[in-house]
This record gives C-alpha cells, structure tokens and sequence, in this order.
C-alpha cells in the first residue's frame, strides 16, 4: 500500500508519464522435459524458460528477485543499459545473491526492444535460468504488424553444466561425434585421390586439430520456448496477418540457422536495435544474439520454424499454424560442414606457415618455399588438391567469414542469407566520430586441452582492460583460435563495423568466425565496472573474459564508494 | 589384494576430501566466474586376458586426477592380478605432479611405489606426456628405483575411428633398463614389449565402453632369460576382453 502511494506521489511529480513496475523473480529449482529427456534444472517463478518480461521504455523498473536455490545466483539483463551495480554479475558488479535472499534491481528502462536475461552463476545459466525480455517503445515504431511471438532457443543438454565442463576438461573431444572416420577417408579418398586425402590428413594431424571441431558440445535437444522438437511449440495466426518474431538464441554454446520453408522473412532488429530491412531466406543467430523479423502469412497453411545448429548436429522445432495442431513438414539437418584450411589462420604457425598466403585470393598461389621449418613435415609435398574445397568458388563471399572458410552459410533454398554487412542502423543513436583509441583483442585457445583466453592469458591471470569515460574506443578482435566467439560487452553498446559509417549497427554480442578480424566501436558512455566474455559458456568459463573498468565520468564517485565497500576499502 | 584395498580406500577418501573445497570455493571471491579446478577417474584398462598357455590375467590401469590447468595432481594405477597364483603379478602406484611445458606437452614428477608379490620397490619418476603431431597420444617416464636403478617406459596411443562410436585402439608400451634388478626379474637392457589392439563401443557417452581385442606381450635377452630361469614364458598372446571407465 506504502509503494503504491509512493508511486502514485512519483507519478504526480513527473512532468512527463513515467511508469513504475515491480516485478517478482522466484530462482527454483524445476524439472525440463524436453520430449527425449527429463531432467532436473534451475528455471524462474517455477518454469524453464522463465516468464516474458514485458517492459515499457522509460519505465523504471523494481525486480524483486528471490533465490530459492541452496547455491548463490544472480540475474544478469542481457542488452540492458544500466547503472552497473544493477547488471549482475558476481564479483563485478555485485556479490551474488545469497540462498534464501532477495535482491531488489531497481533500473529505469531506456532502450526497447527484443532482450533476454539470465544467471551469470556458475552454469545455471546452461541448466535453465533464462528467460526473455521484450521492451515497448515509447514512440511509434517503424514497421507494422498484427501479432507477435517470443521465440527463444537453447540446446538443452542431458547432462549439467559442471559435468560438460569437467568432461571437456577430461577430453576435448568429448561431446564431438562428428569427427571424420576410416569411412570418410576412403570415400574422400576416391573423390579427390588417396595421396590429396592423406596429405590433407597429415596436414591436420601435424597441427593436431579437428576439421569437425564446430560444435564443442553435441548432443543436446534444440528447444524453441522450452519446447523440443517433438513437442513442437506452436505460434496462431490468421491468414493475411504479419506476425513479428522475435528470435533469442539463449544457448549455452549453440549458434543456430533458423529458416521458416515457404516463407521469407523480413529482418527488423538486431539485439534489440531496429536495422533497415532486410528479406531473407535464412540467418544465423550467435549464441545471446537477438533478431526481430517478421513473415506476412498469406495462405492458410502451416509452417515450420527450423532452428539448425551450425555444425547441424541438432535442431530446435516450432510451427506457426492457423490452428492448433497443425504441422508443416520438418526438413532434414543438412550435412554437417568442415573447417579447411583457411579457418586455421592462428594454428599455421606451428608449422612457421606465412598464414597472410592462406588468406590470399588464390591458394594454388602458396608460396611453399615459405613454409619449410617445420621438421615434422613436408609441405612441398602436400597437395594442392586437398585444399580446393576451401576455395570453393560456388560459395558467396562474406568479409565475415575468411575466405575460403568451411563455416560460410548458404540458404537451404539458395536464396539469401542474412549476412553481418546487411545490418544497417535504422536510426542512429551515436553521432559518427572518430574513435580515440584502438585495442587489439586476439582471442585464443588451446583446443587440447580446452583453455580458452584472450591475447593468451585467461580471466583468473588477467588484468582488467581500462577504459576512460567519454572516450570512442576501436576494439579488434583477431580470432586465432578455429571456433567461432561471440563476444558480449556488457552496459555498453558494441558498434559493429560494417563500413556503413554512422549507418553501423548496434548489438551487444559481436560474433567473430575463425581466422577473421572484426571491428567493433564502443562508445563509453556508462561508468563503472563491467563483464566482457565470450558468450559460449564453456569457453567464458574457462578463462576467455575480462573486466571493463570505465574511469571517470559522472557517477565515479558513487561507483568508486561502492566499490570500495565491497572490497573492503581497498582503494 | 589387502593392500590394495586399503591404499584404493585411502585415497578415495583424500579425493573426496580435496574435491569438497572446490564446491565451496565455486562462489566465493571475486573470480567466480571462470571454473578453475576439476577432477577426474578414468580406467583406460579393466580387462580379462586370457593367454594362448591358459594363463588368466585382470588387468587394471588408469588414474584419478585433481587441479588446475596449471598444476594437476595424479593417481597412476596399474596391476595384473594373476588368477593362477591368486596373486599382484603386477602392481605400480604412481603419485605424480603434472604441469604443462608447451601447448600438447606436460611434464609430471613424483614417485611410483611397486608393490606386487614378491620385493617392493620405490622409485622416483620424472615423465613427459601428451599428444604428438598426428594425434599419437604418448607418455614416456624415467624411473630411478630405491635401489638405484634406472629405467625408462615409453607408452604409445592411437586410435581409429570405424565410426563415431565404434573406435579401435593401437598401443605399444615398451621398457628399457639401464642396469639390472636380478630381484624383480628387470635385466638390462630392452625388458619387454605390449602391443594391443583393441575394439571399442562408447556405449554410455564416453563414460563406459566396452572392447574386445588381441595383446602381444613379449621379454627381450637379459629380461627373457630371467623369466626363463624362474620358470615364466617370454612371450604370450592373449584375448581381452573389458571396458574403458571414465567419470
């Protein structure tokens, strides 16, 4: 009753209509059946996902969030620009939430669009604690449609987080069932020649990876809004409607391409910005990615929503439908691609490979004579045969994805696939202007013995990167390791560079494929200390994160006295 | 057998005691968000084998590990139960620290206490494992016994994929003493060689995998004649059959 009048008293003093909303956030632990199996998990008010959040922009918001569990957690708001006490992440920028406690965020909402949250504890993140966001803009928005539906992804896997972690840990290779066998090699062997496919093999085996290293963690059910493919969550429409899906790809290590058979689908938002459309006939959603697209339904037919992992080991289902029960049929996983050559950039030097050669148009161009200092092995003798399906020349080129790269998606349908450099912003929130200053971030690994880390040295070792209030700042990411990363800034928005200038779109997870440099611009505009990781679980978990501590700016003071409460005066 | 027993139960107790620590420290400090210590059990080996002279054998070899990326503490066991004898044909615990000295090697110190039937011996150990280029998983150790001598063990892994689940693996294990231990039957020189290839099935993740397979074990000059001299063959095939463990 006393918040209520408060509320009303606030309301009255607000020159403009500001919305207050409390919410209620219980962390239980709870079952998740996916249709292959049950398992017990850790979700939110009861259920795994948890509910939709809905809120207003320019709304502030009271989340009051109750741990049930006998274990610490915490809610991190994925995307949220806000005070960064109020971002959850333990030992950042918060202590946790303690067993039994509640802990009140309190925010002003002052962004919309399509969001997600989840625990940045341990990995209750993988075991269930997500949930989705979805922010109301205070104005007009620049598309119409008629309804609209959450559609959140995870790749629900049988066992826990910390039983991955350790079995990664035991043996990389653990969950891959995808490597190449004797069988692949005599059927590779006949296409191409057995001296092409053995040198091919030798040059793999000498630097000891895997061509089918895509997908760390296989063997998990795809789930579309909690649901497995054969419980198959249904989205109702009628015919002629418009319908905004809005697609969050809440998995612990899966990227996912998602198509719709029949339908093309107009892009409208990315992590929550709206971009100039753009019709496609396919994306791919990194993992903590979020696009909004919408599909004009016509005919009064069902259709299928095929969410594909990338390394095609695994799917999530759904159907839009103009009843219930009615179903579309569900396509078969496409093969499952192969890294070449070309994705190994960082690995060449092993064998003091001039890796610039590999990137170069034109493999037959190799200079071999280069690549000599390496004992083990006689490059003049491999085969350029082996290497011609890297440089595939049917495949479309993307400056994402190096060239000649195994991991470059194509449409099912041969249509278009929603590229990086179609992202154009609809209205730019930043004024372009030069960035002050830039910093390289090679993001790195050793796959044998999965440590992953950036510029070779992970979180525990690390320093934080510091960043002063006002500036512009350039971040490179060099990926040298054979996965690809996408990398989460928290509190600020990551602008990625798509050579559209002040037209460049504004996310908050960057994805960047193996043996690519990309781009990102920061404009830092939020003081405190922040989270800055790769986003697949198993990788931000064993040591490829950071800490952003932004100097200076209007709140230093607050944030430095909060900080050193907590860490006991230490500054 | 009694001893084993006890020494198996002694340190499972250690692992449960040093593995209780790493849940409580999961979310204490302000480096909760990465994971930084784990552990593992792992039996490369738990066969039957049954030899072309009738001999039987248990064979067990594996290990138990603890620690960081950094620094990893192990349990290297390995024993052959003779069933005719009713006795430790075989029985090696090694207690080794293990670091990494480059990206695919790591280097392990410790000590290795044999306890077999017959005399015991303690050596201290320094060894080299890892995965060599074309996915040869090896590891080689210098021993140097209470009794000071030397030798040196050199094991070698690879294996074929039929399918994803259906694996074999090709080993070769081989010893080379320095100097003679008349007592434990090691002569100097090359002691004996093991070659194995064995079938596997992942059939529960990689958690248990049954095989079937063939071993070849086989005693070299000095080391032959010595277990010619107490009665023993020098060469022998055997059929094994058993599972691989890891959890």
């Amino acid at each position: 009753m006393n918040k209520g009048f408060l509320i009303a008293i606030l309301a009255g003093l607000m020159p403009l209509q500001v919305l207050a909303g409390e919410y209620d956030i219980s962390v239980d632990r709870v079952q998740i059946d996916t249709g292959d199996f049950v398992k017990e998990g850790i979700g939110y008010n009861g259920a795994s996902p948890g509910p939709v959040l809905r809120f207003k922009e320019g709304e502030k918001v009271t989340i009051n969030v109750t741990n049930n569990l006998d274990e610490m957690t915490s809610i991190h708001w994925h995307g949220l620009i806000l005070p960064f006490e109020q971002d959850g992440v333990p030992g950042i920028s918060f202590p946790g939430i303690k067993p039994g406690e509640t802990f009140t965020y309190k925010f002003p909402i002052v962004q919309n669009g399509t969001y997600w949250f989840h625990s940045h504890s341990g990995f209750q993140e993988p075991n269930g604690a997500y949930g989705a966001i979805v922010i109301e803009p205070e104005g007009r928005e620049p598309f119409r449609y008629d309804r609209e539906y959450v559609v959140q992804l995870t790749d629900k896997h049988p066992h826990s987080g910390d039983r991955i972690m350790r079995n990664l840990k035991m043996s990389a290779d653990y969950y891959n069932r995808q490597q190449q066998t004797v069988g692949d090699f005599f059927s590779e062997s006949a296409e191409k020649g057995f001296m092409a496919t053995l040198m091919d093999r030798m040059m793999w085996g000498d630097m000891r990876m895997m061509k089918a290293d895509i997908e760390d963690v296989q063997g998990f059910t795809g789930l579309m809004n909690g649901k497995g493919p054969e419980q198959n969550w249904t989205g109702l429409f009628k015919p002629g409607e418009r319908v905004r899906l809005r697609f969050i790809n809440s998995s612990a290590m899966t990227y996912f391409d998602i198509r719709i058979p029949g339908l093309e689908m107009t892009v409208v938002q990315a992590d929550g910005n709206n971009v100039q459309p753009v019709n496609v006939d396919e994306f791919r959603i990194g993992v903590a990615e979020t696009y909004d697209v919408i599909v004009h339904i016509k005919d009064e037919e069902a259709y299928t929503i095929f969410a594909e992992s990338m390394g095609r080991s695994g799917y999530a289902r759904g159907t839009l439908a103009p009843e219930e029960g009615m179903t579309a049929e569900v396509p078969e996983l496409r093969e499952a691609p192969l890294l070449t050559m070309a994705d190994m950039a960082g690995h060449m030097d092993h064998g003091d490979m001039k890796h610039d050669d590999m990137n170069g148009d034109n493999m037959a161009g190799m200079d071999h004579s280069d690549m000599g200092g390496n004992d083990e092995m006689d490059h003049s003798a491999m085969g350029h045969g082996s290497m011609d399906h890297g440089d595939d020349a049917s495949l479309p080129e993307d400056p994402f994805y190096a060239k000649g790269s195994g991991l470059v998606p194509t449409a099912s349908n041969g249509g278009k696939f929603l590229s990086y450099s179609d992202l154009k912003a609809q209205k730019p929130l930043y004024e372009d202007r030069e960035p002050t200053r830039e910093i390289e971030l090679r993001l790195t690994g050793n796959m044998e013995r999965y440590e992953w880390s950036i510029n070779g040295i992970k979180y525990e070792d690390a320093d934080p990167i510091v960043l002063q209030y006002g500036e512009r700042v350039r971040f490179k990411f060099v990926n040298e390791t054979m996965m690809t990363h996408p990398m989460h800034l928290h509190g600020m928005w990551s602008i990625l560079e798509v050579g559209e200038g002040k037209w460049n779109p504004l996310k908050h997870v960057i994805s960047v494929a193996p043996a690519t440099t990309v781009y990102m611009e920061t404009e830092v505009d939020a003081p405190g200390e922040w989270a800055f990781h790769c986003h697949l679980s198993y990788h931000a978990a064993s040591g490829m994160f950071r800490k952003i501590v932004v100097e200076g700016g209007p709140d230093s003071t607050v944030a430095e006295g909060k900080q050193s409460g907590k860490q006991g005066g230490e500054s | 057998m009694s001893r084993l027993t006890a020494s198996m139960c002694c340190l499972a107790l250690t692992a449960t005691t040093l593995a209780t620590p790493a849940i409580a420290q999961e979310d204490a400090g302000k480096k909760t968000q990465t994971s930084r210590t784990f552990w593992g059990v792992s039996a490369e080996k738990l066969e039957y084998r049954y030899s072309d002279s009738d001999e039987e054998l248990a064979v067990i070899e594996g290990d138990a590990f603890y620690g960081t990326d950094e620094l990893k503490f192990l349990w290297l066991f390995e024993g052959e139960w003779e069933e005719a004898h009713n006795a430790w044909e075989m029985l090696e615990n090694q207690f080794v620290a293990q670091t990494p000295v480059s990206d695919f090697w790591d280097a392990k110190a410790g000590i290795r206490i044999d306890t077999p039937e017959g005399p015991d011996r303690v050596y201290g150990v320094l060894g080299l494992t890892g995965l060599a280029p074309y996915w040869f998983e090896v590891d080689t150790n210098l021993y140097v016994s209470d009794e000071g001598d030397a030798s040196v063990d050199f094991e070698a892994e690879y294996e074929l994929l039929i399918t994803n689940y259906w694996i074999v693996s090709a080993t070769f294990e081989t010893l080379v003493a320095f100097s003679e231990d008349k007592e434990i039957g090691v002569g100097e020189g090359l002691n004996s060689t093991e070659v194995g290839v064995r079938l596997s099935y992942d059939l529960i993740d990689r958690a248990f995998s049954p095989y079937i397979g063939v071993v070849h074990e086989r005693k070299y000059s000095d080391t032959a004649n010595l277990a010619r001299d107490s009665g023993g063959g020098t060469e022998d095939w055997f059929a094994v059959v058993g599972a691989r463990i890891s959890f």
